[in-house]
């Protein structure tokens, strides 16, 4: 098993989840079982995807941020922010208001992440012309993505293109035209606002880089509620921060789904919604499917638009996105802007080689996977294949072959427990303890309040 | 280990289940991703073919910890000439059947190149059997 330790942004708090299993039945990994009455995650599984986050109906799954007050340890406290936090609030609201508000909060630099798209949408296409032999190329964008075709589709590690996201991009960039000023490093504090679990996965843990050059993020739905606070009680007097316009069209819709698929040249396609993604990368994987060259493909419905840490519906993001007015290329010089450092950041713009960590497999030795691919199928032989996932697993499948591999016990099954309780094998006693044991002792009558 | 899948004729949207359904397998059984990758082509070429030619058929596949060992067992109208169907580009599959995107020819052809062993027995009237065998550990 890979020993390397994996970062995952989202946690389950103990003391609020009630253990109702709505995130268990929705995550598309099978990350996720009940035992004692709390949700717990299979560490190695999870994809930060962000479904269960929003299945949960008592905000018991939470994504860890960086603490706000952390930007005030620099001197010079740089956003990243991206296209989406822009089209969140009311058409009212002008991006110059946003753009204020944000330095109101404490940055004193704001980078749109999107800057470095143009550099890398010509760069994806040099890179398609180059690796033809890796078609479908799959886009290195979205992290959840990545990690899912790492976990579940090992055998396609080698179609991801190696080419940095926009954000690291515009980190590296940002970073070397500060410290082209005469600022020193350390004083620069890079801050990412994520509108997604799996972004903060990246950063704390990249795959196909060493290190990451953002210094700590924060949650879209944290800033967001300050700036439209600042927003709604500004009474001041104070000029409105006018900023220089960046983002062409191509950037603004970048993240958007098609954003990046459109800029490809032959046949590419744009899936977003990791089920629908799980179900192309099936047929892929099979070669089902011939003459694609390249996929864009996003964990969340409409894309980061529909990133689980947006305040606004995700159609209404995407079409204000689409509706904002670009800069046309004569409006960019290449003075002061991110096109003066194109041979600089074109050649640190590739990452390492992604290698496969399955998690599917029952065990490392495969004659003991087959025993235990025995055990599970004897097992699942024995269950009702209803799954009601009363036993704690999302369905009769995953439970045998938890059982399978020691983690689970077939009695904790509803219908052996009936059938066990008839024929004498097992006491109405033990039936309920065996229940409290996955379920918590609050959920049984007889110990309510 | 035995894995058994039947496979039904003229069904195209379930052509590819028996190869999923397999290919699963593989992996909780820890098999290399670029082995699964072989033996799921050959196995899904196989397939397509019973689908679109036979009258239907069934995949027997066989694990060991050495290799897989896929029987590809069809009753149908068999191959005259295995010669020439291995040849790249030869295809007797109707109009209807190229319209969907399959009967390219390139389908035996296919498997030949992802399989370590692989033999053909037909007999004309009666049906195919094709065996694929493709090893798990580096020779």
């Amino acid at each position: 098993m890979d020993s390397k330790h994996f970062h995952h942004a989202l946690k389950i708090s103990d003391d609020i989840c009630i253990g109702c299993s709505h995130c268990m039945n929705v995550c598309p990994t099978e990350a996720i079982r009940v035992r004692n009455g709390k949700a717990i995650l299979y560490e190695n599984r999870c994809v930060d995807c962000g479904e269960c986050f929003k299945a949960c109906p008592v905000s018991a799954i939470f994504i860890d941020q960086d603490d706000f007050k952390r930007i005030q340890a620099y001197k010079f406290r740089i956003a990243l922010v991206p296209a989406v936090f822009f089209g969140q609030f009311p058409d009212e609201i002008s991006q110059n208001q946003i753009y204020t508000a944000i330095l109101a909060n404490g940055f004193t630099h704001i980078y749109e992440v999107e800057i470095g798209v143009d550099l890398l949408a010509n760069e994806v296409k040099n890179y398609a012309k180059a690796h033809p032999e890796k078609k479908p190329l799959i886009s290195s964008f979205c992290p959840a993505i990545i990690r899912l075709v790492q976990v579940k589709f090992p055998a396609l590690t080698e179609n991801i293109m190696l080419l940095k996201p926009p954000l690291d991009i515009t980190a590296l960039y940002c970073r070397k035209e500060l410290t082209d000023k005469g600022i020193n490093p350390a004083e620069i504090g890079v801050f990412y606002i994520t509108p997604c679990a799996a972004k903060i996965a990246a950063i704390k843990s990249p795959v196909g880089e060493d290190y990451s050059m953002i210094t700590g993020v924060i949650n879209m739905d944290t800033l967001y509620n300050k700036v439209y606070k600042y927003i709604r009680n500004d009474r001041s007097t104070n000029p409105v921060i006018i900023p220089k316009k960046q983002l062409s069209k191509t950037a603004w819709q970048w993240t958007l789904t098609h954003g990046e698929a459109t800029h490809v040249p032959g046949r590419s396609l744009a899936i977003d919604e990791i089920h629908n993604v799980i179900e192309f990368l099936e047929k892929i994987e099979n070669d089902e499917i011939g003459d694609i060259d390249f996929l864009e493909l996003r964990a969340c419905d409409e894309s980061c638009a529909g990133g689980v840490l947006l305040s606004a519906n995700r159609f209404l993001v995407a079409e204000r996105l689409r509706s904002y007015s670009p800069v046309s290329k004569d409006e960019i010089s290449e003075k002061d802007s991110i096109l003066s450092y194109t041979d600089y950041l074109l050649r640190r713009i590739g990452i390492q080689p992604i290698s496969p960590r399955s998690m599917m497999k029952l065990d490392e030795n495969m004659e003991e996977a087959m025993r235990k691919m025995d055990k599970s199928s004897q097992m699942l032989q024995c269950l009702p294949l209803i799954d009601c996932g009363a036993c704690g697993s999302p369905n009769c499948q995953a439970f045998a072959n938890d059982i399978a591999l020691g983690e689970a016990d077939i009695r904790q099954c509803i219908f052996i427990q009936k059938n066990r309780e008839q024929t004498g094998e097992l006491t109405p006693d033990e039936s309920l303890e065996m229940l409290k044991s996955i379920w918590g002792n609050d959920k049984f009558f007889s110990n309510r309040k | 280990m035995r894995f058994e899948y039947n496979i039904e004729s003229g069904n195209f949207s379930k052509a590819g289940d028996a190869s999923s359904s397999f290919k699963k397998i593989l992996k909780q059984l820890n098999v290399d991703p670029q082995v699964i990758k072989r033996i799921v082509v050959s196995l899904y070429e196989g397939e397509v073919n019973i689908v679109a030619h036979a009258n239907g058929g069934k995949a027997i596949c066989d694990v060991d910890t050495n290799c897989v060992n896929i029987q590809l067992i069809d009753v149908g109208p068999g191959i005259p000439d295995i010669e020439k169907a291995m040849q790249a580009g030869y295809s007797t599959a109707s109009a209807k059947v190229r319209e969907m995107g399959f009967g390219a020819g390139m389908g035996l052809q296919n498997i030949k190149h992802n399989a370590d062993e692989f033999y053909i027995q037909s007999e004309v009237g009666v049906g195919t059997k094709l065996t694929i065998i493709v090893n798990l550990i580096k020779a």
